[in-house]
């Protein structure tokens, strides 16, 4: 009966009621609500139930709910924005975020930014979203100004623009979200409107392409509504009427898609966004079943629209690999008939090397995309799977609630635009890690390959001829060594998120040391893979704020290499002990122990965590197969 | 359409907009009797209206809504003119 929902990439809601019902009878732990409320927000919701179930579970948006994370949103905006926050708040429970939202008093943005006292700095946020409307950030312009007279009020609003950004980036060091001008206001010229110098229709289209420059200047993001728009049209984003009634510039039936909007970039700030694409083969990457007509039958490529559709595909799923999302293949198949098609097929785009996992077998397909997340040493809810097939797709969605599964659209044609609407994959920047991340992946088969041809481990490690490159925190490695705090969850031992501001900041702070850490061996450049930051307590004691590495190194004794660099940048700095802390998360199990396997002895353990220390004096450094040098 | 079904339809997208169960429509009710009913949930009940039904409400009429029974009129004569054009 209801709506059609814009996140059509979710699956269809049934009884949604019964279920909300359902959901907010129980009486269970935080643990399985939270799990609960995110399957219901995993669904295609409408406006009015996405309100409903933001409602009913308010109480797990507390910030003392010991699950999920705190973001602090206030919204900074010209016209009315409270219909809106449930829809942040629903697709905050898709990702594991729990939003609280703050909002200045109607138009009082200026004055919440300026005034100390205000109710802004009272809240302290963590992120803000500036929504200015059309009407409010073109209003100094008319017609009837000439080109100076307009060359001066259009340098004034986007100098008044770029101020809100610096001001609250300055006041609370938070990730600034900008929203896109919205193009609702009519020509007065026509089709030559841009020729009229006081044209404020104009005028938005100029601050919208010039706002995407200034944004990376200014370290900011983009909540793109206008990109969507261009699908959806205005009229999906815009009622006229409503404007007038309610000065809400966003329809209401369109707050879920907002929502979604902007809690992926918050997301994607914090490295939540998905790492892998995991594709099905038959009918998702080519047309038809490669196992029955062979790799000749199969519809891939010439003559036919369906055939063109699945090279198109390919080419975005190359492009998307290109930029940084590593590829899997998960597929009911006889392995030799999937890999020949991969080899022997002429027209297939994706070949074997882009494919950091290759499953095809005939278990179930959760067992299969399991064994991908634990060969690629990534997790669950890193992994998107898009498979044609409904039944894979629920039954996965039964099993790993933690995968996302896009509905693939019945039309191979629309198969990219699905992924990219679903924003699974979005990412605010791009590393230099992030380009090469193929070739790495393809470096870490071909050290698996050698490591089969070894018997024991010390001769295979030796072979490698690894050098750990380090260096204090640099201007150069700022982005990759932000992006490593922020994403790495397994190898972590305090799990603390630094902004890159506030990594830039530890690097003039004579309290702290920060360390970045690369990996080279015969294969190539692992790129920085491991971040240290100390915090000097007192003139003897050096406490391990941070220590963080990516897990592609895992096992190749990067941690003994980098204690021992560790100790010996203490030790020159008159430091007679080491502080090791531990925080369990629900991912970092895996260094529970590390303290005490490399030597520290236990200080305290509680709940919350534990604590480690280790007496240099007595300290001798461990041996490694890693030859450590500063670059 | 019968009004039977107009009042069925519109109780259940008032009662999903309102998040609640117990409301029953009467035609001389409007939305100053029912807590809850301010004007951002009367937006959000002519949207859902609007879509349900497949018709438009224009600014002057909705200016000029007070009962119930004054939008079930409206979506009667809007889902006529409808089924006539099809």
């Amino acid at each position: 009966m209801s709506m059609v929902s814009p996140l059509y990439w979710l699956p269809k809601t049934e009884n949604f009621r019964a279920k909300l019902k359902f959901f907010q009878d129980q009486k269970s732990d935080d643990h399985v609500a939270w799990s609960n409320a995110s399957t219901l927000a995993n669904q295609q919701l409408d406006f009015v139930q996405t309100n409903a179930l933001s409602n009913a579970a308010l109480h797990l948006l507390d910030e003392n709910v010991p699950w999920g994370t705190t973001i602090r949103l206030a919204i900074l905006s010209s016209s009315t924005t409270t219909h809106l926050h449930a829809g942040i708040r629903v697709a905050g429970l898709r990702r594991g975020l729990k939003f609280m939202i703050y909002e200045c008093d109607y138009g009082q943005y200026l004055q919440e930014l300026m005034d100390f006292s205000s109710g802004l700095h009272k809240f302290k946020p963590t992120v803000v979203l500036f929504g200015f409307d059309a009407r409010h950030v073109t209003s100094d312009l008319n017609a009837g100004l000439d080109g100076a007279q307009c060359e001066s009020v259009i340098d004034s609003i986007k100098s008044r623009i770029e101020f809100c950004w610096r001001q609250a980036s300055e006041l609370f060091g938070c990730q600034i979200l900008q929203q896109s001008i919205l193009p609702v206001l009519p020509t007065v010229l026509g089709q030559a409107e841009h020729r009229l110098a006081g044209s404020r229709a104009a005028l938005i289209e100029s601050l919208n392409s010039w706002m995407k420059h200034a944004a990376v200047v200014g370290d900011v993001d983009l909540v793109d509504v206008n990109r969507h728009l261009l699908h959806d049209g205005l009229s999906f984003w815009y009622d006229q009427s409503l404007w007038l009634r309610a000065k809400q510039e966003i329809k209401p039936t369109a707050s879920p898609l907002y929502g979604d909007l902007v809690a992926r970039v918050v997301a994607a700030r914090l490295g939540r966004s998905s790492k892998c694409l995991v594709l099905d083969l038959d009918n998702t990457i080519w047309g038809g079943a490669v196992g029955d007509t062979g790799v000749d039958g199969i519809c891939l490529g010439q003559g036919s629209a369906e055939g063109e559709a699945f090279v198109e595909f390919q080419e975005y799923v190359l492009d998307l690999a290109r930029r940084g999302v590593i590829l899997a293949v998960c597929s009911k198949n006889n392995e030799n008939i999937a890999l020949e098609a991969f080899a022997s097929h002429p027209e297939m785009i994706l070949k074997r090397s882009h494919i950091a996992s290759f499953v095809a077998n005939w278990d179930d397909k959760a067992t299969n995309l399991r064994a991908i997340a634990s060969n690629l040493n990534i997790g669950l809810d890193s992994l998107v799977f898009a498979d044609d097939s409904p039944f894979e797709r629920e039954l996965v969605r039964r099993e790993l609630p933690m995968v996302a599964v896009p509905e693939m659209p019945i039309e191979p044609a629309l198969y990219a635009q699905c992924l990219a609407d679903s924003g699974y994959f979005e990412s605010v920047r791009i590393t230099d890690e992030d380009r090469v991340r193929n070739v790495l992946y393809q470096e870490n088969a071909q050290r698996q390959t050698l490591q089969k041809s070894f018997t024991d481990m010390a001769s295979y490690l030796s072979s490698l001829e690894m050098k750990l490159i380090w260096k204090p925190f640099s201007a150069a490695g700022l982005s990759r060594v932000a992006q490593l705090i922020n994403k790495t969850n397994q190898f972590n031992l305090c799990t603390r998120r630094y902004t890159e501001a506030q990594v830039m900041a530890l690097m003039d702070d004579p309290g702290h040391i920060g360390l970045e850490l690369r990996l080279t061996d015969r294969f190539g450049d692992n790129g920085i893979i491991g971040v240290v930051i100390g915090r000097f307590d007192n003139s003897c004691d050096m406490v391990l704020d941070s220590w963080l590495m990516s897990c592609r190194v895992l096992g190749r004794q990067v941690e003994a290499a980098t204690l021992n660099l560790i100790v010996e940048q203490a030790e020159c700095r008159g430091i007679k002990r080491l502080i090791g802390e531990y925080y369990p998360t629900a991912k970092n199990a895996m260094v529970r122990d590390l303290y005490k396997t490399l030597g520290f002895s236990e200080k305290s353990w509680d709940e919350s965590g534990a604590k480690y220390a280790l007496e240099i004096s007595q300290f001798k450094a461990l041996p490694t197969f890693i030859e450590v040098l500063e670059g | 359409m019968e009004d039977r079904e107009i009042y069925a339809a519109l109780t259940e997208i008032i009662r999903d907009v309102l998040m609640r169960d117990e409301i029953v429509l009467t035609p001389k009710m409007s939305a100053k009797d029912v807590e809850g009913w301010d004007s951002f949930k009367m937006i959000e009940i002519i949207m859902m209206v609007e879509s349900q039904f497949s018709i438009k409400v224009g600014s002057r009429q909705l200016d000029r809504l007070e009962t119930v029974g004054e939008l079930v009129d409206l979506i009667r004569v809007g889902t006529a003119k409808h089924s006539q054009s099809v």
